[in-house]
């Protein structure tokens, strides 16, 4: 007893306590800045070094759907590419996920996420969601459950997962969705009722990541569903799933 | 010569495994199981219309591995080996599935991931075990569970509440994951990413296992402190993970200190390998021909405060959580494996420690770090719940020690060496010991050099018909925590 009430006074408090304002370790990789000046070789080498095919050339660009956030294009450009430690970096259409040179954190963060007055309205206080997983590697499960953890306690928002789609406002999919998985997905989509909402979480739903040629895949769901949030990453960081649901939702 | 023995992580050129006709593979295989051996790999590598099955076969007392071989072509047959070595029985399910080799007398050729010979799963009506009686009845679960995790199906054949029979269909996270390191052979920055994604809970397991196997292949040793730094990445990982898992245990039976305190600290210790290398799960840090990120005298000191910090919190969390009675109550004598079956369906890792079978690849088939530091093996016998916990808990402190000896192992040493054209004809065997048990890549390389098999096995693989066998005679409300004291992974199994 003596030692379970030490234990709880050493725990004490852990929770982060301004989940908005947080910052993220400076070792993290969050928003890329280019500089495409900085390089001054040819940039399809750049290019080359992704393994998701995220980079583009003429001009320099990097789409956040497709990138794992690995740094090898860091390492490669000389620094002409340099990963942020800025973790908000979900969007709410998928062409705002494409960082084009030049392009500060301030000027994506403007009109990344369009809160809408309805969906303020709607789920502002309280949203509740189911989360499927269709070929995930649990790396964004993991981080998904985080974000309920003690640290994190996205409870504290009125927003948590469900058991149940009947139960819930909206599908959080993770993982590039497999063709075993494509079924199971849809119903369960179908059986939440209207107005719901969809959440992409991680490089592999919004684009297939590194499992992109895969053909052991079934993207037609995906690919024709509206998508109302994007959150990229390999996995997001909790920080960075929990910002955009806020910001999608409103809350200031 | 019927069989050729080599040591983990050592490339052999092709033509030194001996070939063997079929049955013979077969009748030499069963018979080194038999003799107290443990199959590691069982598998058909096609090259166009011929298929190469290779045997691996682990003599973990001797630090060995025995290999054979046979060369077949499609809609063979043999003798299956399942009924007298029911650890043989998922191989040959995949063998089957794969290659169209049929063991004639397997008990039950179910799809593993994909559907059987070529037919699409989805066309094939799947008849689960069934069984009739009065008051019995089914009760299915999955492909989407309750909570956030991966799909899988559970067919429970249930009296009341009592479980009779448990039935696990996977597959449905089957993402070809080795069908595309063949294809994108020549993209290593690709191929490193990708092994990451296997299991992404085991990041550090299967890109340690994967680069280790390349490095081998391309004949170049790293450098002792990128050895080191890995083998620092790799048991924070375990760490991490038996802490979320001790968590994840105590929230199944209400326990919500333990739930709180062990979930935070398992945070402590990612947040230690996002200052190594930017990311929580370690994605990013190793590389073929070492590391990209080193560890600096600073880093090194806040790794040690750390490690400070978990020894006192981690053995009071773990004191407590030990001797609360209602927690007890829960663990104790529950999803029992005993020893016999352990080692009858091969079983892995902790799982298999805490039933009593001492077998770990760091002391077993000493690679990278462990080199220099042999690690202990650490074995329950009660083969409950309880033990699966308990093992996780001194296994955290074993890490704990080892992780200091490995920090005070760190030299200047280059972090990088450049990856050299991998030998053609080449094959290896990569082992590693990851937090859920032997994580096994098979690399064959071809005549121009180039990839041209990886098999890949996570421990999942071994484990899963555990679960299966624990649940029996349980009630059904001690499935999640049955479930939970394995924490397989569905990818890892699915690929």
């Amino acid at each position: 007893m003596l030692d379970l009430i030490k234990l709880r006074k050493r725990h004490g408090f852990q929770a982060i306590a301004d989940v908005r304002n947080a910052a993220v370790m400076e070792t993290h990789r969050g928003f890329p800045i280019i500089d495409e000046t900085k390089y001054t070789d040819d940039w399809q080498k750049v290019a080359d070094v992704c393994p998701t095919k995220a980079i583009t050339t003429h001009p320099a660009a990097i789409d956040l759907g497709k990138c794992i956030f690995c740094g090898e294009c860091e390492r490669a450009s000389n620094g002409a590419i340099r990963f942020s430690n800025d973790h908000k970096i979900a969007a709410s259409k998928k062409e705002h996920l494409v960082i084009a040179s030049g392009t500060t954190y301030a000027e994506y963060r403007a009109s990344a996420i369009e809160a809408r007055e309805k969906i303020h309205s709607m789920f502002g206080r309280s949203l509740k969601l189911r989360q499927v997983s269709a070929g995930g590697c649990n790396g964004c499960e993991m981080e998904l459950a985080a974000c309920g953890n003690v640290n994190f306690d996205m409870g504290r928002f009125g927003i948590d997962f469900v058991a149940s789609p009947r139960h819930a406002d909206g599908i959080v999919i993770t993982g590039p969705i497999t063709k075993n998985m494509a079924l199971a997905l849809s119903d369960a989509y179908k059986s939440i009722s209207e107005p719901k909402i969809v959440i992409a979480v991680g490089a592999c739903t919004i684009s297939g990541g590194v499992f992109a040629d895969s053909g052991e895949t079934n993207r037609e769901f995906i690919n024709t569903v509206k998508i109302d949030l994007f959150i990229p990453g390999c996995p997001p960081h909790p920080l960075t799933i929990i910002n955009a649901i806020l910001d999608f939702i409103g809350k200031k | 010569m019927n069989w050729i023995e080599i040591k983990n992580l050592q490339a052999i050129p092709l033509d030194e495994i001996p070939r063997l006709a079929l049955d013979d593979l077969r009748n030499q295989t069963a018979e080194k199981i038999k003799s107290g051996k443990r199959l590691v790999q069982f598998f058909g590598d096609t090259e166009s219309d011929a298929i190469t099955i290779y045997a691996i076969v682990a003599d973990d007392n001797n630090s060995k591995l025995c290999i054979s071989s046979s060369k077949t072509k499609p809609e063979q047959t043999y003798c299956s080996m399942t009924p007298e070595i029911p650890s043989a029985s998922l191989f040959e399910r995949e063998l089957y599935e794969l290659c169209r080799i049929t063991p004639e007398g397997h008990p039950w050729l179910k799809p593993v991931r994909k559907g059987v010979a070529g037919i699409d799963r989805s066309e094939i009506p799947y008849r689960f075990f069934s069984m009739s009686g009065e008051e019995v009845h089914e009760v299915g679960v999955g492909p989407i569970h309750a909570g956030i995790i991966e799909p899988g199906h559970f067919r429970f054949s249930c009296h009341g509440e009592k479980i009779f029979h448990l039935e696990i269909e996977l597959g449905f996270q089957h993402r070809g994951v080795e069908a595309l390191f063949i294809k994108n052979n020549n993209r290593p920055a690709y191929l490193e990413k990708l092994s990451e994604s296997i299991a992404g809970d085991t990041v550090i397991g299967h890109c340690g296992t994967f680069v280790r196997a390349m490095e081998s292949a391309a004949n170049i040793l790293v450098s002792r402190s990128a050895k080191t730094i890995r083998t620092i990445a790799l048991e924070l990982e375990r760490i991490a993970i038996h802490l979320g898992d001790l968590s994840a245990l105590s929230g199944d039976v209400a326990y919500l200190t333990g739930n709180s305190v062990f979930g935070a600290l398992r945070t402590k210790v990612i947040n230690t390998t996002m200052a190594m290398c930017g990311n929580r799960f370690g994605r990013g840090l190793l590389t073929m021909g070492g590391v990209n990120y080193g560890i600096s005298p600073k880093l090194k000191e806040k790794i040690v405060s750390t490690l400070d910090e978990l020894d006192d919190a981690v053995l009071l969390a773990g004191e407590v959580l030990f001797s609360s009675a209602s927690t007890l109550e829960r663990f104790e004598k529950t999803g029992i494996v005993e020893k016999e079956t352990t080692i009858e369906i091969g079983m892995v890792g902790p799982a298999a420690r805490a039933s009593g079978v001492a077998i770990d690849v760091r002391a077993d088939h000493p690679f990278g770090g462990y080199e220099y530091f042999p690690v202990h093996k650490l074995t329950l016998d009660s083969g409950d719940v309880f033990a699966r916990a308990y093992i996780r808990f001194v296994e955290i402190q074993q890490s704990l020690k080892i992780l200091r000896e490995q920090l005070n192992n760190l030299s200047e040493s280059e972090l990088k060496k450049t990856l050299a054209a991998l030998q053609p004809n080449r094959f290896v065997v990569s082992l590693t010991e990851g937090w859920r048990g032997e994580i096994a890549h098979v690399l064959r390389t071809d005549r121009d050099g180039k990839i041209k098999c990886l098999k890949i096995k996570d421990p999942s693989f071994n484990n899963w018909l555990a679960v299966a066998l624990a649940v029996r005679e349980e009630g059904i409300s001690d499935f999640p925590l049955c479930n939970k004291s394995f924490n397989l992974s569905y990818c890892g199994f699915d690929l």
